[in-house]
Parts: C-alpha cells; structure tokens; sequence
C-alpha cells in the first residue's frame, strides 16, 4: 500500500510529483491511499515513493483536464486522475475521445463541474470599492474588495482573468478556501478569509447597479425558473442586485396586468414634420461645415497627423483631384505641397492654368504610411479606404461644383468612377456623371508623382509635356464650355 | 453618482430593455494593459440574470429616450407619454466604467432616440465608443446601435471603436414598416445593413479593424401580421446577402404607453421561443426555410413540438438511423441530439460499437432521440411509426407559469 499526502485544496503541484513516482513504480491504483491534508493514515505505515522520478508525458488533452480536475471538492479526483493516467501509458494515448468510457465520462463530469464554477465566479464576483487611509498608493486610493464563496478549490485558477481584465487596478479576492491580492504589478496567494462585514456600504454604483438591474426586468416575461437555472440561489447572497428580486417577481403580475388593462394613451401632440425637417438639416450645408467634419474625424487609413483638406475658391472651373497627401502636406496641413506639388504647380504655369484659380484636394484626406525608421514610406490606398473617402469627396465637389474635374492618377479617377481605371490607357475627358453624386466633366491624367519617379531621360521628359498637353487640353474643354 | 443620475440610469434602462441583441460574444481576444482596463474573451459572460431569465451582460440603456420619430410599437416614439431623460457623453463613460471595475459588466450596449437630427445622434453615440476607448484604454465590448438615417460617414467612424454595429429592422416586411413606423424606410435600413456588411469583408481583407464582432439586428414578432415562414424568410436573406452574425427575434411585449394602434396582449413567448429554435436549425442544422416551415402548418411554426421533432414527425420515413454509421448530417436531424452530441457521437463510434447507455452519457436529450434511433443493442420498432408518437414524447401542455 502506498499513502500519498496532498495539500488542503487543489495540490497540482504534489500530485504531479506522486504520478511521476507512481507512473515509475508503476503502481496498481487500487494499491495507492490518497488522503488530504493531514488526515490520519488508515493503514499505517505505508510504502514510500521515489521523489525525483521523471516527467510523464501526457497528450495535451489529458494535461488539461489534470489541471482542471484537481481542483474539484470530489475526494476520489486524484485516484480518477491517476486511473485515467495509468491507461494512458499503457497505450489508449487517444482516451479521452473515448466519450462514452464510464471513467472518462465521470472525469468529464467533474471537469464540466469545475468550468462552471469557474465561469461563474468570472461572473458574479463583484468588486466593492473601498477606500483605504493606509494604502501604498497613498490615502483613499481607489481600491477593489470581493468575497465570494466558489463551489470547488478554484480560487487561483481565476487569477488570470482578474489580472488580465483589472491589471490597472488595486484590488483582492477573499473566499473561505483563499484568497488573491493584486497590487498592479504582483499577485499574492493568501489564506483562507472571513466575509467581510459592510463592503457595500458607502458604495453608490452598487446602488446602482441594483437600480439598473431591476430596471432592465421585463415584467411581461416573468420565468424565475430560468433565471434559476444560471443563477442558482446560493450565489445571491454576494450579489448585490440580488436583494431585489423577490419583490420584482411578486410585483410582475399586477404591472402586466395594468399595462394590459390601462387605456392605450391618447397621444400627446406633436408636430411630425419635425423629425422630417431634421432629417433634411443634417447634411452639411457649407463647405466650411463640411471640412469642420472631415477636421474632427479620426483617419480611416493608418497614420496621419492632420486631415489635409481642398484648397481654392468654390465655383473654380477646374478642380483637380490627387490621390492622398504626402509627408510634407500632411506637416503643413496643405494640399499640394510637397515635390510633386511643385511639379504640378510648374506643369498648371505651362498649361496656362493659375493655380490659385482651381481648386485642390485629394481623394483620401489622410496621409497614409508606414515608419521605417525616422522615415514615413507613403502607402497607396486600398480600394475599401478610397471608398470611405468618397462621400467627402462627392460633398466637396458639389459645394465647389467646377465645370471639370481633373483626376491625376488611378486613385483619383477610382474615386470619381468607382472603378479601376488604366491611366495610361484611358487618359483624356471621361464623363463622371455616372457617380450618381455629381454630374461633371472629367479628365483623366497622371500624377506628377508618377513623373517623378521615372528615370531622368528623354522618356521622362516626354512624359512632362504631355502632362502638360493633357492640362493644356483640360484648360481648352472649360474655356470652349464656358 | 448622485440621485439625479441613479434615476436617469432607472429610465434609459427601462428604456432600453426591449432589445434583445444584446451579446457580448465574438470578439477578438483583447486586454487594456496596466494603463488601460479590461477584456474581452471572444464568448461574453453573463454577469447576472433577471427574473425574465435573460442574461445581463452589458450595460444596455439609451443616451436618449427623448425621439423624434413615431413607430407604434415603440415606448420611446415621439407620441408618447413616458417620462424622459438624456445622459451626457461623460456621464454614459463614468457609468460604463464604474460597473465595468466591480465586474457587474462585459462592456456597454447604446442606442438611443433619434435627437436633433440622426447625424448628431450617431455622432454623440461614436463620441462615447472613442472616448471610452481612447481616453480610458477601455478595452471591454462595446455595441452601438446604428442610426440608419446617419450619413455614411459617421457610421465608418463608429465602426472604428465598436465591437459591433446594429440595426433594427424591429418587423419583417416593408409593410408593417410603413404601417407601424411611419417615419423609418425598409430601404434604407438595408442599406446601410449591406454598407456596414461590405465594410465588415473589406476591413477583413485588409485585415483593419471595422466592427469586428460582425453586425446583428433584431425583430419584433407578433406585433404585425407576419407568418413564422417570412420571418424566418427575412433572416435567412440577412444571414445570406448582408452577411449577419446573428439576427434575434423578441416577443412584443406590452408596453406602458402602448400604442391604440397595437393590441395589449402578453408576449408570444413561445412563438419566440420556436423562432430562435428554427433560426439555430437554419444555421448549425443543416435546415432550409422551406423544411422547417413544413413542419408547421400554414406558415406558422408549431408551438406545441420544437420545431425539429416537428420536422422529424413529417418525415419518418427516413428514420430511424443508426447512431454507429449515419453521417454527421443525418445525426444532426434527430431529435434530441444536439451538435455537440453529435460531435461527440462521431468521435466516440471510432473507439467502440455504441449502445444506447453510451448514447445516454453523450446526449441528454435520448427520451426524445431513441424513437429514431437504432444502436447496437437497441432498434425502435414500430415506434417511429406509431400515431400516438407525438403523444408520447410531448409533456402533457403546460401553461408557462408564471412561478
Ligand atoms: S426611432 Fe427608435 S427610439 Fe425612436 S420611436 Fe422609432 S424605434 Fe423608438
């Protein structure tokens, strides 16, 4: 006969060791007596086991629900624990799916137990907040206090999640089996703990929260039988919304009754056209009320300072659309700013274009990049972001409503058509009106940052003048229109 | 929080309680950090339930109960006579995460009336997601209810700090809209349920965060005409078309206030209760519309049987199946086996020929399941047959009760 002493509680840690030597002796589970803590042996002196026998390897399924099962209150877990041990190295490495096997069903079952405990604990724990004359973060520092009483030695498999949800606050756990104590950098395991009296006391959001609780009641759909089934009794006495719920079951049927009785209300006047109205209002009427908007929005693509907003008189002639602003444009806040912007300002002198004259934005308002190193590499947009940017876009444009609408690059002319356009194949007027937001006359070009990157050469310079045709042609379509 | 906010917090819960989506499930594994607060675990917890057996798992209320429109079914339309109150942004935040530190909460669920103008509503309800979210590193779920009427913009904005966007279609058929909701359009409600679905793809695809918990939407039954057969019609297409997470259905219930335009009447529990059974069929089973709608009569569900056995009864000739070799499909058509079961059943059949004690310790549903099952020491006979099948395995009716 063996005797195996396990700590009070979940002993993870002693019946490792035991397995290993019981897995090394390989000994008969009926041969070994398992006691807690310091009970009394029954059958006196008992055999000894190995204190450094090796790891076992176990399949990670069965590791699991080892740590799971420990921490049950069943005082046979650990010899269950080592029966299903004892056949998995014997060679049913895949027991556990074995759903149906007597003991893999009752391990399962004491798992399931201890899950729901723990998930419930996860749940209807409350925290009080207690302020604390003598805490290390100085006096009435916000400080956290919980009791509760778990079903099964699970107190500290509930740490993680505390930590991780409440990492930035002071607080403790206390229950009758242990308790945890958190102070935003370490976590300690104490004793066992009495309920403490009061903790609710001065705490006004527990006050609340019993107010919400009952407010969110539906009394028409009364059914405690379910509420039961989730929340057994025995957790109500820590809950502090619990406190309420006989009164709102015995009032439910006499508030569905008067709700069901009462004479529908004669409603009270209103004037409908209101909510009509306002409908209409809310667009932007202006504008500068439409660029208070796109100035107050967060980016919709990664990065960005500052929204870069259009630049040039409303009713311009000629709007012309890039695709996004670069890094200079998005430290000055301006639109064409930067290399290529003077590229283009050069380009629009040529063209006969004044350039204070058209109007200037982007597709997208927003500079997007990535860091490498003190560098900001600009990224293209993707088709999903240009889209986020169109309603801006449209918006601008029917404030500004030029008479043509020049896009440099694809972005600008996905922008305005809506779909991807071959720049270099399709360059030149194109109707727009197909936007459904605006009806304009479009023209199709490069973007001076496409020119920028070519190599310098003959090619390079050929591709300048006609960019500079294609303004020129664009000037040519509005003067013939105006 | 002062007296004047706890009675606030009183009415724009009371306000808020009629909607039923209201899980906190689907999101992506996250915490706040030292400097921030919270989780999310990817399935939600229910912190409490109500006597109404509904779980409490966010802190549903309204900014507003105040409105501008006027749908009947609706205790916060414009025309009636209950009492009103508005919430701060701040004060919606404080609230949020002050239940959120004594762990009453996964997170915030808000939706309001329709004040000013639908922009500024959205905008104010983005304003508490991005100020939750940046200011106080709140790393909880939030949900914001979409207002359809908003321009597409602000929707995009709120997309960026909420876990999830809604929009209630509240009833089945563009008709009832008109008739009940005079003021909401069908088309535009869908609309923006095909813009934020669209966004939902593209922002997977760019792997980009735009309400990652997908959108979910709810519906009203037995305020207006429509059969079960439509209602579940209209689900179906939003799970297809506007790629849904989940739509939820909520019995309507009387409201104090009501409406002359709608009957006062106690919930259809059961009718719900059947919905949500025949909406799990749709997307875990296996099930068509049209298959579920037959077990029923006239296009309405039947109250009396869930409706798998319903189904299941219409077709005997296809049972009884052999719990040792049937496929997953066919497994999961037998009543009383749930999808876990099933799971289970398929892995557990590779070890060893099963009988029906085994079927017993996988499933808790066999009273209902073994008319129509055949295990190694077992075969149902005549049973699957009999007339009185029905009989047999339904409880003798029962009133919900109310105690
Ligand atoms: S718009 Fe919303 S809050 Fe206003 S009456 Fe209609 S359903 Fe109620």
């Amino acid at each position: 006969m063996y005797r195996v002493d396990l700590k009070d509680g979940a002993d993870l840690a002693g019946f490792r060791r035991a397995l290993r030597g019981l897995v090394a002796l390989d000994v008969e589970p009926d041969e070994v007596n398992w006691s807690g803590g310091n009970a009394p042996s029954l059958f006196g002196d008992a055999a000894l086991l190995p204190v450094d026998a090796p790891p076992v390897p176990l399949p990670r399924p069965v590791g699991a629900l080892i740590e799971s099962v420990v921490c049950h209150r069943d005082p046979e877990r650990y010899a269950l624990l080592h029966r299903l041990v004892r056949r998995v190295v014997r060679g049913e490495r895949g027991i556990l799916d074995h759903h149906a096997d007597p003991l893999v069903h009752r391990l399962a079952l004491l798992d399931k137990a201890v899950r729901r405990d723990l998930h419930k604990m996860h749940a209807f724990l409350r925290f009080h907040e207690v302020r604390d004359p003598a805490s290390s973060e100085g006096p009435g520092a916000e400080r956290y206090v919980a009791w509760f009483e778990p079903d099964h030695f699970i107190v500290e498999a509930t740490a993680p999640f505390f930590v991780e949800r409440f990492e930035s606050l002071v607080w403790s756990i206390l229950t009758p089996v242990g308790s945890l104590h958190w102070d935003r950098r370490s976590l300690t395991v104490g004793p066992a703990a009495l309920r403490p009296e009061g903790l609710d006391r001065d705490d006004r959001f527990a006050e609340g929260w019993q107010r919400y609780y009952e407010s969110t009641f539906n009394p028409a759909r009364v059914n405690p039988t379910a509420m039961r089934a989730e929340m057994p009794r025995k957790y109500w006495a820590n809950l502090p919304e619990a406190a309420a719920i006989p009164a709102m079951i015995r009032s439910a049927p006499a508030r569905v009754q008067a709700m069901i009785e009462a004479e529908a209300a004669a409603p009270r006047r209103r004037n409908p056209d209101k909510a009509v109205a306002a409908m209409a209002r809310q667009e932007p009427a202006t504008l500068a009320e439409l660029n208070r908007i796109i100035r107050g929005a967060d980016p919709l693509v990664p990065g960005a300072t500052q929204a870069v907003l259009g630049e040039g008189p409303e009713g311009a002639a000629i709007a012309i659309v890039g695709e996004q602003p670069g890094d200079q444009e998005d430290v000055e806040g301006r639109p064409f700013v930067g290399p290529a912007g003077q590229l283009l300002s050069r380009a629009l002198e040529e063209a006969g274009i004044e350039r204070s004259a058209a109007y200037l934005t982007n597709a997208v308002k927003h500079f997007k990049f990535v860091a490498r190193g003190k560098r900001r590499l600009h990224q293209s947009p993707t088709a999903g972001e240009v889209k986020h940017y169109r309603w801006w876009l449209m918006k601008e444009l029917s404030f500004v409503r030029p008479r043509l609408v020049v896009t440099l690059g694809a972005t600008a002319a996905l922008a305005l058509t809506g779909r991807s356009v071959s720049v270099l194949r399709e360059r030149g007027p194109m109707g727009f009106g197909q936007t459904g937001l605006g009806d304009w006359d479009g023209f199709v070009t490069v973007h001076p940052s496409y020119l920028l990157r070519l190599p310098a050469g003959e090619a390079a310079e050929q591709a300048y003048r006609d960019f500079v045709a294609d303004l020129r042609r664009a000037r040519e379509m509005v003067e013939g229109a105006g | 929080m002062d007296d004047a906010l706890l009675d606030k917090l009183g009415i724009l819960a009371d306000a808020a309680k009629y909607d039923a989506s209201c899980a906190s499930s689907g999101a992506k594994r996250r915490t706040g950090g030292p400097d921030g607060i919270g989780s999310t675990t990817g399935a939600g917890i229910c912190h409490a339930y109500t006597p109404d057996g509904r779980c409490v798992s966010l802190l549903k209320i309204l900014l507003t109960n105040y409105c501008l429109f006027d749908c009947a079914y609706c205790i916060n339309r414009r025309s009636s006579n209950v009492r009103r109150a508005r919430f701060s942004v701040d004060e919606v935040v404080q609230l949020t995460l002050g239940f959120y530190k004594r762990n009453c909460i996964e997170g915030l669920f808000l939706s309001s009336g329709i004040i000013r103008s639908p922009d500024y509503t959205m905008e104010q309800l983005m304003l508490v997601a991005r100020t939750l979210r940046r200011d106080h590193g709140f790393a909880g779920y939030i949900h914001l209810k979409t207002i359809p009427e908003a321009s597409p913009w602000l929707i995009e904005q709120a997309g960026l700090w909420a876990d999830r966007l809604s929009i209630n279609l509240e009833l089945a058929s563009d008709r009832s809209l008109k008739e009940f909701a005079p003021e909401k359009d069908g088309g535009a409600i869908k609309a923006v349920m095909g813009q934020v679905g669209e966004r939902i793809l593209e922002a997977k695809e760019e792997k980009r965060r735009f309400s990652p918990a997908g959108q979910s939407t709810q519906m009203i039954v037995g305020a207006d005409a429509s059969t079960d057969l439509s209602v579940l019609e209209t689900s179906d297409t939003l799970y297809r078309r506007y790629g849904l997470r989940r739509v939820y259905y909520s019995a309507f219930s009387p409201i104090p206030e009501a409406s002359s335009a709608l009957p006062a009447k106690p919930p259809p529990l059961q009718r719900e209760n059947r919905l949500y059974q025949a909406d799990w069929l749709l997307r875990y089973y296996g099930f068509t519309v049209e298959e579920i709608a037959a077990g029923g009569e006239g296009g309405m569900l039947d109250l009396g049987i869930d409706p798998k056995l319903a189904w299941a009864l219409k077709n005997r000739e296809r049972f009884p199946v052999d719990v040792n070799s049937a496929d997953r499909e066919m497994l999961l058509r037998v009543p009383g086996l749930g999808a876990r079961a099933v799971d289970k059943i398929v892995e557990a059949r590779r070890h060893t020929t099963l009988r029906l004690e085994d079927v017993a310790r996988l499933s808790s549903g066999l009273k209902r399941a073994r008319a129509f099952l055949i295990a190694a020491d077992h075969h149902p006979g005549g049973l699957t047959d009999r007339a009185d099948l029905r009989q047999r395995l339904v409880a003798p009716p029962k009133q919900l009760s109310l105690f």
